[in-house]
This record gives structure tokens, sequence and C-alpha cells, in this order.
């Protein structure tokens, strides 16, 4: 089943697009990634996704999913609370869970991206892979069915972060979440995706669509190729 | 509800809910939902029903079951879970515990370390202060390294730009002098002492001090904003890392373009003052503007000029001190601008008016 179909997007910031004729399905389940050159439009597609910016014709449509979470780039957290309040927020906004609990299940995704301990410190006080760790985090607060992550890799020693990627796999194979993944980390694509979308800065379209061994073999733009060769899997 | 837990020959048996846990259960004591204390325990073992799919309030749950009974020293297996759920535990609680040190401090450390860092902000700011003072001889000599077109572009800033507000503040300020003398000294019949009162506190204290605290909050806010962003992008590092310093090539210029253009200002200022205090005795004192002028020439001394103009060089030197001080020091971060910009104004003004009272006592002590 497809939790998210992309149909003929044109997007951009103002008045001026960036990326047009964008088309993709994505199911349940799947690890998608967006990759592309610098400055193609890659989070600007994953700011239209998720609403934050409204696309310049075309439409993004969502099915069945029960809730998104979103990984920004440089974590966005709310430097005015603690980490542990920042990853609490969205279940204490939600109120469902008495406030113990709530605690507890912040504390436990805390330690999943490795910042157990460190719930009391405040954003200032970390460093950037941490922050963005700890955004991660306050993502996955509400159990979401999507999830989107905006170069997750960024900041992170190769440590932390093949162990994001695993993360990122057994959430995926154990909850059965979608992850849309925006990254430049050729090492982490193969690792995780199941498919990705290529954007070229260029031309200002998609230029390949599937399976990131597979594009790395025969994909018909050797822009990709050359890109995905740099790591082979 | 069914017992969650039971003992069985060595081994704690939990009965999973075919929903999984309740997450609200995260939230008590693992005794009160059934888990005796004591016993030797080597492994738990998870009954589930097949159509229990897990969450993660499944995974935190066993987390913190495992992390209570291991807290004893014995080593607890695990069995019965989905492979992804031993992932998704094995990642959590495999990950290195937070160095130690990460303990808040308690109010008597904090009281402490506020005091040591400002002495440090206080030597920094003396520092900062010799260091420009040094430089001045560079500049004379035209040997600084300061880029013309940044001295242009913090004169217009200091200047050209600052001229409507200084204008309103000071003409407003006159007139509020004027309207509250002109009612206590007209009860005397010495209503023409308005021109006094006006012309001596405006000359004196007033447009310096009101001038001062207009650039603190426009001109020496930007600075530290500026200078704080330039902070937080590593462009102060960048041009340390070139051998330049920050006090030379964006302190000094900025120092001095206040300090040069306030005297201007205060100036300008005292015009504005003196209109404001005219515009309103003349209508309700019945003053003539000749007779308010040759009043005010009477009673505003070269000395009150001078006390004016000197303080006002010495506020505009201060409020970009201050204001640079505080961009250099701020954390790299948006909100450290926000600090930085709002301690810049803050502790320009306080320092424009404990200035303004030593230049009193001094003033006091020299009869002038």
């Amino acid at each position: 089943m497809n939790v998210i179909s992309i149909e003929d997007l044109t997007i951009g910031y103002g008045p001026h697009p960036v990326q047009s004729a964008i088309s993709a399905q994505i199911g349940e389940g799947e690890i998608f990634a967006v990759v592309g050159d610098s400055g193609s439009g890659k989070s600007t597609l994953l700011r239209t996704m998720i609403g934050l910016l409204p696309p310049h014709s075309g439409r993004v449509v969502f099915q069945g999913a029960s809730s998104l979470g979103v990984l920004f780039q440089n974590g966005a957290l709310w430097t005015s609370m603690s980490v542990l309040e920042n990853v609490m927020l969205p279940m204490d906004l939600q109120g469902e869970l008495p406030r113990a609990a709530r605690r507890a299940l912040a504390r436990f995704k805390l330690a999943l991206v490795g910042l157990a301990g460190d719930e009391d410190r405040y954003p200032a006080s970390l460093s950037g892979g941490m922050r963005k760790r700890a955004g991660l985090a306050r993502a996955l607060a509400l159990d979401p069915g999507v999830l989107f992550l905006d170069e997750p890799s960024a900041g992170l020693d190769p440590l932390a972060l093949r162990r994001l990627d695993e993360l990122v796999l057994s959430l995926r194979d154990g909850l059965g979440i979608t992850v849309v993944v925006v990254t430049h980390e050729i090492e982490s694509l193969y690792r995780i995706a199941d498919r990705m979308l290529f954007l070229d800065g260029e031309t200002h379209r998609p230029v390949a669509l599937g399976v990131p061994a597979e594009l790395a073999r025969s994909a018909e733009s050797a822009k990709v190729r050359e890109f995905l060769s740099r790591v082979m899997p | 509800m069914d017992p969650l837990f039971k003992a069985q020959a060595g081994e704690l048996v939990v009965a999973m809910p075919e929903r999984g846990i309740d997450p609200a259960w995260l939230g008590r004591p693992l005794a009160e939902l059934g888990l005796e204390a004591g016993g030797r325990l080597s492994a738990v073992r998870v009954e589930s029903p097949a159509a229990w799919r897990w969450k993660t309030a499944d995974a935190a749950f066993f987390a913190r079951l495992l992390g209570e009974l291991e807290a004893t020293g014995q080593k607890i297996a695990l069995r019965g879970l989905p492979p992804e759920l031993e992932k998704l535990l094995a990642l959590a609680r495999g990950a290195p515990p937070a160095a130690a040190g990460a303990r808040p401090p308690g109010i008597r450390e904090r009281v402490g370390l506020r005091a040591l860092s400002q002495a440090e902000d206080a030597r920094a700011f003396v520092a900062l202060l010799g260091e420009v003072v040094l430089l001045l001889p560079r500049f004379v000599a035209a040997r600084a390294k300061v880029r013309r077109a940044e001295l242009i572009e913090v004169l217009a800033e200091s200047s050209s730009r600052a001229l409507p507000i200084v204008a309103v503040v000071n003409l407003l300020m006159g007139a509020i002098l004027a309207f509250v003398g002109a009612v206590q000294l007209k009860t005397f019949g010495a209503g023409i002492y308005v021109a006094n009162l006006v012309g001596i506190a405006s000359v004196r204290e007033l447009t310096p001090i009101l001038t001062a605290i207009v650039l603190a909050g426009r001109t020496g806010a930007s600075f530290a904003a500026r200078i704080a962003t330039m902070q937080g992008n590593e462009e102060v590092d960048a041009l340390t890392a070139l051998g330049v310093s920050p006090a030379e090539f964006l302190v000094l210029p900025r120092v001095l373009a206040l300090s040069l253009l306030m005297p201007l200002l205060y100036v300008y200022g005292c015009g504005f003052a003196l209109l404001g205090g005219m515009a309103v005795s003349m209508p309700v004192l019945d003053v003539s503007a000749t007779a308010y002028v040759a009043q005010t020439q009477q009673a505003v001394a070269g000395a009150h000029f001078a006390i004016g103009a000197l303080k006002a060089f010495i506020f505009g030197a201060l409020v970009a001190l201050v204001g640079c001080h505080h961009g250099l020091r701020a954390p790299r971060s948006a909100a450290g601008v926000g600090a930085a910009t709002t301690s810049a104004v803050v502790n320009s003004i306080i320092g424009v008016i404990v200035l303004d009272a030593v230049f009193a006592v001094c003033a006091n002590a020299l009869k002038v």
C-alpha cells in the first residue's frame, strides 16, 4: 500500500521553481531517500511534503499515515527546554499519558539515540551531532507512521551514523514506519534505502528513481552513476 | 487484569497482553504491576500472543524491567522477543552512559560561577578598552587594519540614520521641561527663567544622556548583534586566523565613529531641545522668540557646552565599546545574539548613568 503519493510536483522558494515534474509513490514501511546536488531542492522537497512550503503546482497525498515525525537539519530543538522536555513536549501536548509515563518514554527514546544521561542538559550545551540525535528522539516521540529525516548524517561521526542507520532499520522492520530521508551520505544510502530519487540541480528535474545499487550500475544519467559510484555497495 | 509476571524455575515469565503493555504502566513501580522482589533469576521469558504488534512503549517497558532486575548485579537473559525489538533494546541499552559531571550545579555553586563570570567579563572589558587605546596611534598613523567601507557603513549607521530619532526625543524632552517649568515658575512671576531651566538642563545633562540612551538602543544594539552574528558564523575566528585582531578590525572603527559623532549629535540634539522649550514657552508664557533666545544665551555658559560635549564624546565611546564587547563574548548561537543585544543595551544605559554621576561629582568638586 502506498502511504505517500507525490503527483507532478513543482517546488521552490518564492516565485522561482527549483524542481519540477516530481512524481513518486512511497510504500508503507519503505525507506525512501532523496539525493542530489547541493542546492538541487532536496530539503525544499521535504519541506513541501510536510506542508511547510506550498507547492507551485501538483500535490502530495498521504494515505493512512497516523502521524508524522520530522528531524530538521539542525535538530530544531527548543532552546529554552532541556533535552528531556523537548522530547516530552509532543506527548505533553497530546495529553494521553500520565507524566511519569511520558517521562519514561522520553528517556527511552533518548537512550535509543545514545543520549542516556544527557536528559537534563540544554541544547546550547550540546554538540551539533547531539542536537541532531535529540531532534531524532523528539521526532520519534509519538511513534510516527512516517518519519522525515533532513540530512541526519550531518555532524555525526561514522559510529553514530551507523547506529542511527541501525535504529532506522529496526524501527522500519519492527514497527513498519515509512521513512523519507534526505542524505548526502552514500554509504548510509546503500545501507538503508530501499529506493532513491535523484534531483538534478542543473536540469531542475528528477533524473533517476529506483534501487540505489541498480542505479549505480544502470542509471541513464552519468551524473547519477558517478554520484553513486563514489562508494559501491 | 491477568497477572503480568510469574516466576517459573529461575525464570521470570512475562505474559504480554494482546495489545501490548499500556504505556501508562511506564509511570508505575513494577511492584504495583505484580513483580515480586527477591529471588534469583537467570532469564526473562516473554510469552506473547501471535496477534501482538509491539510498539516503542513495549521496548521502553522491557528496557526498564531489565534495568531494574540487573541493578542487583545479576546478568539476565531475555528470550521470546521479536528480533527487531531485541535489536532496538540492544541499541537503547548499549549506549555508553553520558560523561560524569552532567549534574546541575547547586545554588552556592551557581552564585560562585556567576560571580566568576562577571569578574571575567569585567576583566575582558578592561582588556578591550586597553587594546583599543593602544591601537589609537596606529589609526592616527594610518597603519591600522580598518576597511574604509566598514568605517563608512558604521559612520552612516551612527549618524544620518540616527538623526530623526535624536531630533524627536530631544524636541519632546525640551518641550516637557518647558511645560513643567512654566507651571511652577509662572506662580512666582519668573516665567522667563524657563529658558534657563531648559537651556542648562538640556545642554549640560539631559541631551547627552538621552542621545546616548537612544544610541545605546539603536547603534550599540546593532553593533552587538552584528558582531555576535559574526561570532556565530566563525567570521571572527577567520579574522583571528588571518592574524588580524578583532579589536582592530571590528571594534576600533566603531568606537572611533561613535565617539566622534556623538558630540555632533549632541549639538544637533541641543538645538532641538532648545527649540522644543521655545515652542512651548512662546504660547504658554507669552514670551517672544527673541526674548527666549536672549535669555538662553545669557544662562548657558561655555562651560556647560564643554561639559556636555565631553560627556557626549565619552558616552559615545562607552556605548560602542559595550556593544562590541558583548558581541565578541556572545555564545555561538542565535539565542546568543539576542542575549548579547540585550546585555549591550542594559549595560550601556547603566554605564551612561554611572558615568554621568561621576561627571556630576567631579564638576561639583571643580566648581564648574
